[in-house]
């Protein structure tokens, strides 16, 4: 074994801990997430004679007999209770129904006794033509269905792309929303975190430990207790309202939680930390003594902050927006909680999917939607820092 | 340097043997999970330590907010780290017809005749019944309101209300309070015309709806004052009324009762100590200790007899209480929750 | 010269630490003074007061008699050039010497003019576009200049511009700073800590310590006539030798050494006979010789050490009871240890100071 290679294998060693980490918990589940709103192999898989019936049929005249026949089979087939669990989600995803139904089919074509005919025999929603399109529609391994319901889009009966019916698009609102709440957090947290961490920055000792300490004070306290703490501050007879009605600033109590303003007060607070530290520590590492030079050189402090330290915090600036505002997108239990009903998160949606139906194709889906505008975001992120130091 | 990169691998090697080594000898304690707060509380008391005591063996408790993706996301990766769990009935319904449950041994059991018809099930023993229905502060109204149109009525009552962020429930309160009678909610629930129904009912109160999205939430507003009145869960209400001292009000005529069931993952470790759990929990002389401590009905016949009539008279499953109430029906659930809910959001972000 | 700034009874206390205490000093137009003293004597703070960015405890700052106290740095006119130079690290260097011009709002034109004059001023026009981080520590030093001076401020501050360079470097620059000083009449305060800077560049000379002005004066001054014993040690090399005045007759005074021998030295303030006070010798200013000279100082000694170091010979003395130092041109001869010598000087190169 020569040296140099017996480096690389060395090398190779110490860094297969971090290539672990990296596959196991960033490219695989991006991965799989991917795939996963994609593929879409459990009905296919259960149904392959079916499949081969269902390519004949028309797509909108009553199932023929041989349909009926083939599904029975295939049904009968089955011994698998996951797979079948599975097909049954994604019909039912598509159309509302399949549940019942095939618990009812399946259940009757177990009785040996006296054997169904037919599948309208047993449940007369077999006669209708719009079940068995689910089928039909559900018997290509991979799908765009669920990227394209993730943006309010779907197939027609012809197969054209086409905008879903208002009462089942809500994912645009939501997602635009997502960004708009997030976009408003993000210029929250700039507007007090960037004086806040200039003020840190500045001083030093106990007094600086105390400024970070309030700011991060959040992060170290449980959800609960930060919900119930804005509970109480916020509410029509909360600290604040009762505050600003003692000093005779307001007559009627403003509504500050379960609202917009609730939720943009409320995420800015868990939120900020993310902005202060970026900017505060790109702050230190600013010489001290640029604002006394520029000051000497006859600039005004307005001006000076302009032209010195604005420029140079920008950096930081720019990557604890890109945090909080990654973060914010994500958020859903504390608008959930604090906000009113129009302030729900896309996040939400995505659980919702996720534990609440299991319909793991749909939250993959909208999933990949947040993922491709984060990167989007992120790209600019990276043309504007390489701008700003491009003349290094 | 050889020895260097050798003694590394044997390193990592022993990390792997031994990781590999400890797992099967250290096997995982029984492990139950319920919903946690209060009701787990009592739980621990009345069944997990005793049962622990009695098999001289650890029990270990964790709790979970629901939701049938995590359960089947734990048995699809294999060797799922739960054994018994409670659910509510559409992750019943769901996860059996998806496999993810043993089955039940009802013999262990006692029999399926011990129990109420809606609480026996293939795949899960019932646990608890439970109600969702108005709620209110009896110290602030005197003259409270009775049926959902009162809930709906904000001008004989003014002030806020508190709904359940989400179509189950909201939509049957919604057509009961707009005169559909309760039993041909769910009739008129599966038309398309029934849904607009409800949802042109909701239309009415949303200007006044403050939504609610975990269990605490209803009481905290109740005892703010934030609404006047709220759905809730009527265990968390006889809570605070006895912890607390308050005087909140439940009303039982319209509300929505459901059962939560212990299941059995598929393939837990401890799938036969699960199931000897289960049968613990519900034997009579335990079951009817929970009102005590939480106004939950009880599934067993015997123990619901055996509860004290103090306790008794919170509960769903007392019969003054039972007589107006409607069961949630499950079916209808669980085929229409994923079109609902996605409708229920688009209206909301109208 | 006409006084151009005047420091009023100046005081600065930090919290309870008296950093500079009572100071009176004036400065004259056009005039080049040097602030030297060792570290933490207050030089920095000094300086930052008259730039303004700090304020004084007690006491007025004059600027061609009227009082700065109350005017914002900005308005102050007076170039700044940092020890660490403060460049702003995301201009190109041409903007870095726009930058006051700028700020005065002078029109393109006449920027673009006048940066391009300062830049040549310090040799660097073809580095306009660089930025900072791609100079050298004397480029970047020079850019600091040519930034403190391209708007011809009322008065130049240096704060120890050039204690970042190499000693060739120093030297170069020392001699261009006082170029410019010559050429352009400035009026400039540079706080230094090296002696001979101080003594190369400057008009006066003022030796801090602890926060008061020991002495102030030219550079011959200072160094041959030092008032204190700080600025006779902290200035130069010298030999400190006890001794008691006997006489003092007008400018001199007869004073007799433990060892016996008398000497007749230069006096400056005041002296009584009787006083215990410190001669102190220049080490350059004693000669050797085997014969006892005439008219002179004599002290009989016996060479401990002798070391040849390049442009003069060193060599350590010792008589009955202390050690002296002489510094020789390198062409005298060499004194091996142990030979006895005869070291002289004469009245007017030494001098007593009170202790
Ligand atoms: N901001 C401050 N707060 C408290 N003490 C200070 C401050 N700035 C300076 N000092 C103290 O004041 C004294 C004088 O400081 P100054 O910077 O004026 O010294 P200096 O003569 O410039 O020394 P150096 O040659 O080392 O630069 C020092 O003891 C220093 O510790
Ligand atoms: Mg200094």
């Amino acid at each position: 074994m020569s040296a140099a290679s017996s480096r690389t294998r060395r090398s190779l060693l110490l860094l297969a801990p971090l290539l672990f980490f990296l596959i196991g918990f960033f490219v695989w589940p991006l991965f799989s997430m991917m795939s996963q709103s994609v593929s879409d192999p459990a009905v296919l898989r259960l149904l392959p004679r079916s499949a081969e019936v269902l390519a004949d049929w028309d797509r909108n005249s009553p199932p023929t007999i041989p349909m009926q026949t083939a599904l029975m089979k295939d049904l009968k087939a089955v011994n698998d209770d996951q797979a079948l669990g599975d097909m049954v989600r994604r019909l039912n995803s598509a159309r509302s129904g399949f549940r019942t139904l095939m618990g009812k089919t399946t259940s009757a074509l177990k009785e040996t006794a006296n054997p169904p005919v037919d599948l309208v025999s047993i449940d007369k929603r077999w006669e209708k033509p719009e079940f068995w399109l689910a089928i039909a529609d559900a018997l290509s391994p991979y799908t765009d269905r669920n990227l394209l319901a993730a943006v309010d889009l779907g197939r027609n009966a012809a197969g054209d792309i086409e905008h879903l019916p208002p009462d089942q698009s809500v994912n645009g609102v939501i997602l635009m929303r997502t960004f708009w709440i997030a976009a408003l957090v993000t210029f929250a947290c700039v507007c007090i975190g960037f004086p806040y961490a200039i003020i840190a920055a500045s001083l030093d000792g106990w007094k600086r430990d105390l400024m970070l300490g309030a700011v991060l004070l959040p992060l170290w306290t449980s959800l609960l207790v930060r919900t119930a703490a804005w509970f109480i501050l916020l509410q029509e007879q909360g600290l604040i309202n009762d505050l600003l009605r003692a000093i005779g600033l307001i007559d009627a109590p403003l509504a500050l939680i379960f609202n917009r303003t609730g939720v943009i007060i409320a995420m800015t607070h868990v939120l900020l930390p993310f902005m202060v530290l970026p900017i505060y520590s790109v702050l230190i590492t600013i010489p001290k003594n640029l604002m006394p030079a520029a000051a000497s050189l006859g600039a005004h402090p307005l001006r000076a902050f302009l032209r010195v330290l604005l420029p140079l915090s920008l950096r930081g600036v720019a990557s604890g927006a890109l945090l909080v505002f990654i973060s914010a997108i994500g958020y859903y239990i504390t608008p959930a909680l604090i906000g009113g009903p129009s302030d729900q998160m896309i996040s939400s949606i995505i659980a919702f999917y996720a534990t609440g139906s299991a319909n793991w194709g749909m939250a993959g889906a909208l999933g990949v939607v947040l993922l491709v505008a984060t990167l989007l975001l992120y790209s600019v992120y990276a043309r504007l820092s390489s701008d700003e130091v491009g003349g290094r | 340097m050889k020895t260097i990169f050798k003694s590394g691998v044997l390193a990592a090697a022993a990390v792997v043997l031994s990781a590999g080594l400890v797992a099967p000898v250290f096997a995982r304690d029984l492990t139950v999970v319920s919903w946690g707060g209060n009701y787990q509380d009592a739980q621990r008391n009345i069944y997990f330590k005793p049962f622990s005591e009695k098999i001289g063996k650890p029990v270990l408790d964790e709790a979970w907010d629901g939701g049938i993706g995590v359960i089947q996301s734990k048995v699809k990766a294999g060797a799922p780290n739960w054994d018994a769990v409670q659910v509510e009935a559409e992750e019943l319904a769901l996860g059996c017809a998806d496999g993810l449950y043993e089955k039940i041994d009802w013999d262990k059991m006692g029999g399926k005749d011990k129990f109420l018809d809606s609480a026996v099930n293939d795949c899960g023993v019932g646990a608890i019944v439970w109600s969702t229905a108005i709620a209110y502060d009896g110290d602030k109204l005197k003259e409270g309101p009775t049926s959902w149109a009162d809930f709906w009525n904000v001008e004989k009552f003014p002030g806020k209300r508190s709904l359940r962020k989400g179509p189950k429930y909201t939509l049957e309160f919604a057509l009961l309070a707009d005169g559909v009678s309760k039993d041909e909610i769910y009739d008129v629930l599966g038309t398309e015309e029934g849904v607009a129904r409800a949802f042109k009912k909701l239309d009415e109160l949303k200007p006044n709806i403050v939504w609610w999205e975990s269990g605490a939430q209803p009481l905290q507003f109740l005892a703010s004052g934030e609404v006047a009145m709220t759905s809730a869960y009527n265990g968390r209400i006889t809570g605070i009324n006895r912890s607390e001292g308050k005087n909140f009000k439940v009303v039982f005529p319209g509300s929505i009762y459901a059962v939560d069931s212990w299941v059995v993952l598929k393939d837990a470790e401890n799938k036969d100590a699960a199931q000897d759990f289960i049968a613990f929990a519900s034997l009579p002389e335990n079951q009817a200790k929970l009102p005590e401590f939480v106004a939950y009905g009880l599934p067993n016949k015997e123990a619901a007899s055996k509860v004290p009539a103090d306790f008794s008279k919170d509960l769903p499953t007392d019969s003054a209480n039972m007589t107006d109430a409607i069961p949630l029906n499950v079916d209808f659930w669980i085929d229409n929750a994923e079109t609902l809910t996605q409708r229920f959001n688009a209206w909301l972000a109208q | 010269m006409a006084e151009f700034i005047r420091f009023d009874r100046i005081t600065k206390f930090y919290g309870p630490l008296c950093v500079v205490e009572n100071l009176d000093l004036g400065i004259g137009k056009g005039e080049f003074v040097s602030l030297l003293g060792p570290s933490g004597s207050g030089k920095t703070t000094l300086l930052m007061m008259l730039a303004g960015f700090e304020q004084p405890t007690a006491g007025e700052i004059l600027l061609d008699g009227t009082s700065i106290n109350a005017v914002p740095t900005y308005k102050r006119d007076m170039g700044v050039v940092f020890q660490s130079y403060a460049l702003f690290p995301h201009m190109s260097v041409g903007d870095n010497i726009a930058f006051p011009l700028q700020m005065r709002g002078i029109g393109k034109a006449g920027i673009d003019e006048r940066v391009k004059r300062a830049l040549d001023m310090v040799q660097l026009s073809t580095l306009s576009d660089r930025r900072p981080s791609q100079l050298s520590g004397g480029q970047q030093q020079r850019v600091a200049l040519a930034r403190a001076l391209v708007f011809e401020p009322r008065v130049v501050l240096m704060d120890e511009p050039l204690g970042a360079l190499d000693k060739q470097l120093r030297e170069q620059m020392q001699l261009d700073i006082r170029d410019l000083h010559r050429r352009l009449g400035l009026t400039i305060v540079f706080v230094t800590h090296d002696q001979s800077e101080a003594l190369t560049m400057s008009d006066r000379v003022a030796v801090f310590n602890k926060g008061k002005i020991e002495q102030i004066g030219t550079p011959r001054q200072v160094y041959d006539e030092p008032a204190t014993r700080f600025v006779a040690e902290f200035i130069g090399e010298t030999n400190l030798v006890e001794g008691v005045v006997e006489t003092v007759q007008g400018a001199e005074a007869t004073v007799r050494l433990p060892s016996g021998a008398q000497i007749v030295s230069a006096v400056s303030g005041s002296i009584a006979s009787g006083q215990s006070v410190f001669l102190s010798i220049r080490p350059e200013r004693v000669d050797l010789s085997e014969t006892r000279s005439e008219g002179r100082n004599v002290l009989e000694t016996e060479v401990t050490d002798s070391v040849y170091q390049g442009d003069h010979l060193r060599v350590q003395l010792h008589n009955a009871t202390h050690p002296l130092i002489a510094k020789l041109g390198r062409r005298s001869r060499e004194f091996p240890p142990g030979t006895k010598v005869f070291a002289a000087f004469s009245a007017g190169d030494c001098r007593v100071i009170a202790p």
